[in-house]
């Protein structure tokens, strides 16, 4: 369990991005982090896995407050961790297996032939089979975000990340990335915490929501509570898409 | 004002770089990663060396040849000075710092992008979410790798100048003979090994400066282009400095 307490994070220019935060993130379940485009959610997940160290505030893995780890107690945690970025991410300069492999390769004790096995069946999880020589650069966006699930399911991961996983895909890409992550965390029973502002990634998967508004709590709850919320900010946030409108008013008759 | 502005920004610069070769320099996580990065990198900066310095040595021990012979050399003085001057010229400057200030320009601009790129890109991310030691993964085998290669390219361009100067030879500016005399003339092996030593110095300041400035880039590829040139700018003047010390603690 992951558990947020009075999260605070100010930058040296003197902006507080996160005010007060407080949420805990449930075991098991895709765990969204939603709101508008600098509101802060990536300062909030990038404070999550350490990438930003936060001003004020406990962020407690399983009671174990992660902002006064050390930095050796910090890299165990870490490689609990899988993570999706926004553009995810992927070397370069190696192929869609060895990217895969990477994190075997660093960590695992496995022998080279296990490495590759579970690399291919990583692939082959995300349906990526016969991918595994190719380049970043050769294979599609979606193809890409499919590669970093892959690498990032590796070495089976307690907490697996995701910033903005469907940023630059089609609607129909979003969906079977949606369903990639969410089935995966049900059945390696992962924690799993995405940012998006896709209302149809909250719609679709969204378990157990948070929603930030200028830096705060706005709201939480589940994907079924969002469409009955009376919560003002939310619904500017939700209904602001027409096609959503639409449903809530379809809902109401 | 500016310029108490400008030691403190210059301090404050210098700490960062020192942090930063202090998270290099720690024991690889996997020997086995590390090696195979090492032989990459050795490769890369390294091997794909060779040919720019074979090729710009070679005509610059020609070039030296050329002048020598038509602007110094004269009928009061020994005819093996043109061979002489260009082994000491090659030897004791060019093979070492001059070379080095190309391989500034091809190789850090290189390794600063390179990670600068891998930055923006949030792949340095990536690895440290992985809880690998991206300093010590990225940058260790950039580091040692062209310490590595770079006293090979020291011997290369050193017989590709003397190559270079045998060439203007059998074109007539000067007879084999007396260049192979000149080049021969008091000879000392420790001129080689001086320019050796300079230039591995040399191989740690490219490599490391223009890491620290990939490294530490934010922004887009603006900023990456930015971060290579002000790589092998600051990798060539603290080549210069560090040129007039060695050669002072050496000679």
């Amino acid at each position: 369990m992951i558990e947020i307490k009075h999260l605070y994070k100010t930058f040296e220019d003197g902006k507080t991005v996160l005010k007060d935060i407080n949420f805990t993130f449930e075991d098991g379940k895709t765990n969204l982090i939603i709101g508008q485009s600098g509101s802060g959610k990536t300062v909030l997940m990038k404070n999550l896995v350490g990438l930003f160290d936060p001003t004020r505030g406990e962020i407690l893995y399983d009671g174990r407050d992660f902002v006064k780890m050390t930095k050796q107690e910090r890299v165990m945690l870490r490689r609990e961790m899988g993570m999706i970025f926004q553009s995810a991410a992927l070397f370069d300069s190696m192929t869609v297996l060895e990217n895969v492999m990477f994190p075997l390769d660093m960590f695992s004790d496995m022998n080279e032939a296990d490495r590759i096995k579970r690399a291919k069946f990583c692939l082959d999880r995300v349906n990526l089979k016969g991918a595994e020589q190719k380049m970043p650069g050769e294979i599609s966006g979606g193809m890409q975000k499919r590669v970093a699930i892959a690498r990032a399911i590796a070495l089976n991961p307690k907490y697996l990340y995701c910033d903005e996983p469907n940023s630059g895909l089609d609607p129909k890409t979003s969906l079977v990335i949606d369903e990639l992550i969410h089935s995966i965390t049900q059945e390696y029973n992962m924690t799993t915490i995405m940012n998006t502002h896709d209302m149809n990634s909250v719609m679709g998967i969204g378990e157990h929501i948070l929603y930030i508004h200028e830096g705060t709590v706005g709201w939480t709850g589940t994907k079924d509570e969002i469409m009955t919320s009376t919560n003002e900010k939310l619904n500017s946030f939700i209904f602001a898409s027409d096609l959503f409108r639409k449903v809530k008013e379809a809902n109401r008759e | 004002m500016f310029a108490i502005k400008y030691i403190l920004k210059f301090i404050a610069a210098f700490g960062k770089y020192l942090d930063l070769m202090g998270r290099t320099f720690s024991v690889p996580e996997r020997m086995r990663m590390f090696m195979k990065q090492y032989v990459k990198e050795m490769s890369q900066l390294g091997v794909d060396s060779i040919g720019i310095v074979l090729l710009i040595s070679f005509f610059i021990g020609a070039v030296i040849c050329i002048q020598i012979k038509l602007n110094i050399q004269s009928p009061w003085m020994p005819n093996f000075t043109t061979g002489y001057t260009t082994r000491e010229i090659m030897v004791l400057e060019f093979s070492s710092s001059i070379m080095c200030l190309i391989l500034a320009g091809k190789v850090g601009s290189n390794i600063a992008s390179e990670i600068g790129t891998m930055r923006v890109t949030q792949q340095i991310d990536a690895l440290e979410i992985m809880g690998v030691n991206s300093a010590s993964f990225l940058i260790l085998p950039k580091v040692l790798g062209l310490m590595t290669m770079i006293p090979f390219l020291v011997i290369f361009s050193i017989v590709s100048g003397f190559l270079g100067a045998y060439a203007t030879a059998y074109a007539g500016i000067i007879t084999p003979d007396d260049l192979t005399v000149g080049l021969l003339h008091s000879f000392v092996p420790w001129f080689v090994w001086m320019s050796i030593i300079k230039s591995v110095a040399f191989a740690f300041i490219i490599a490391s400066v223009s890491s620290y400035y990939g490294y530490n880039v934010t922004g887009g590829s603006f900023d990456v282009g930015k971060a290579s040139t002000n790589a092998v700018v600051s990798s060539s003047m603290l080549i210069l400095f560090a040129d007039i010390f060695l050669t002072q603690l050496l000679s």
